[in-house]
């Protein structure tokens, strides 16, 4: 059983990262819906720039990486892994937790 | 759907912030207390999933994309306090990429991870009780629900711009426009999730957490047809 859940996940984990690498850049490049409302009713320009606008993933991209979809397609695969690294970590340190507490171990 | 910093002002985005906070504060509580092994790299999973998903932009009317949110697709997975938190995950993860606002971090929380996993998972739960106890009818709860938190975070947004927006734009246009156009990428939001709940509950439904109660047809029949022969 326990085996057959990694099974799943590194099957899922293929996926995301085929979506994510292989898929994304042939995503459309339309503003989404908030910021087409934005521009339409003309309060896009409040927008701030970002913390890391000059951030080597900026705007989903890797910086040195001239053609645009390779650009793309390889962010996505450092976000997919960085988002299941977060969140492996964070969900096991939750887990973790709970053992520390010997009487709200289940068996 | 990310608000970018400056939309929304200072004082606005701070009390979000803290009603974000206060939620994925319980979430934090609930999930380390139901939190199982197997479900570790499960959640880790469905975060990377929403987030590859979240690239996929896709085109509605009118020169405007949309793209999933997966609030409920999370929470349908994994639970709403897992799920919450994933969401939390890809937002805090897509600050690398310069997408939404630090400052506005505790609203784009706020609308896609608590309103998005709770909210959506309410409505899910509600809609369970009225539609079969099959898989479809589970599938068509999960997508129905993930349709409308899509709405209901673009209504979200209008409260929020109403509270504290920049640029004066009127309130009503704002709020008419945000519902209408995630009116319809709350389609592209519903049939997402509706598939991909619809997959994993043909591949491994003992992993789905909204799937408590699912009597699995096929399975079902096929006890019924092997049991007599056996015993």
């Amino acid at each position: 059983m326990k085996s057959s859940v990694k099974l799943f996940v590194l099957g899922g984990l293929l996926v995301a990262i085929a979506l994510a690498l292989l898929v994304s850049p042939f995503a459309s490049g339309n503003p989404d819906g908030l910021n087409k409302v934005a521009i339409d009713q003309g309060f896009d320009d409040t927008a701030e720039q970002h913390a890391l606008e000059d951030g080597p993933l900026a705007g989903y991209g890797v910086r040195g990486i001239d053609n645009q979809r390779a650009s793309k397609g390889l962010s996505g695969l450092i976000g997919v892994v960085a988002t299941f690294g977060v969140g492996f970590l964070l969900f096991g340190a939750l887990r973790a937790s709970r053992s520390r507490r010997p009487t709200a171990d289940r068996t | 759907m990310h608000i970018p910093d400056g939309f929304i002002n200072a004082g606005t985005s701070l009390g979000a912030a803290a009603v974000a906070a206060a939620g994925l504060g319980v979430a934090v509580r609930k999930t380390s207390a139901y939190l199982e092994d197997r479900q570790v790299p499960l959640a880790g999973l469905v975060a990377a999933f929403v987030f590859a998903v979240q690239m996929l932009n896709f085109p509605v009317a009118g020169g405007t994309s949309g793209h999933l949110l997966g609030g409920v697709l999370a929470a349908v997975l994994v639970g709403p306090w897992a799920g919450a938190i994933c969401v939390a995950v890809v937002l805090l993860v897509q600050a690398l990429f310069a997408d939404g606002g630090i400052t506005a971090l505790g609203l784009n929380v706020l609308n896609m991870a608590i309103i998005g996993s709770f909210g959506g998972y309410l409505l899910f739960a509600l809609l369970r009780r009225i539609l079969p106890r099959t898989s479809g009818g589970l599938t068509v709860a999960a997508g129905v629900a993930a349709g409308l938190s899509v709405v209901a975070a673009a209504a979200a947004f209008a409260i929020e711009y109403a509270i504290g927006g920049a640029g004066g734009a009127p309130i009503g246009t704002v709020a008419a426009a945000m519902v209408g156009v995630h009116t319809l990428i709350g389609i592209g939001e519903a049939l997402i999730t509706g598939a991909t709940v619809g997959m994993v509950l043909k591949v491994r439904p003992d992993l789905v957490y909204g799937a408590h109660g699912l009597v699995p047809e096929p399975l079902l029949s096929r006890q019924l047809q092997t049991k007599p022969a056996g015993s």
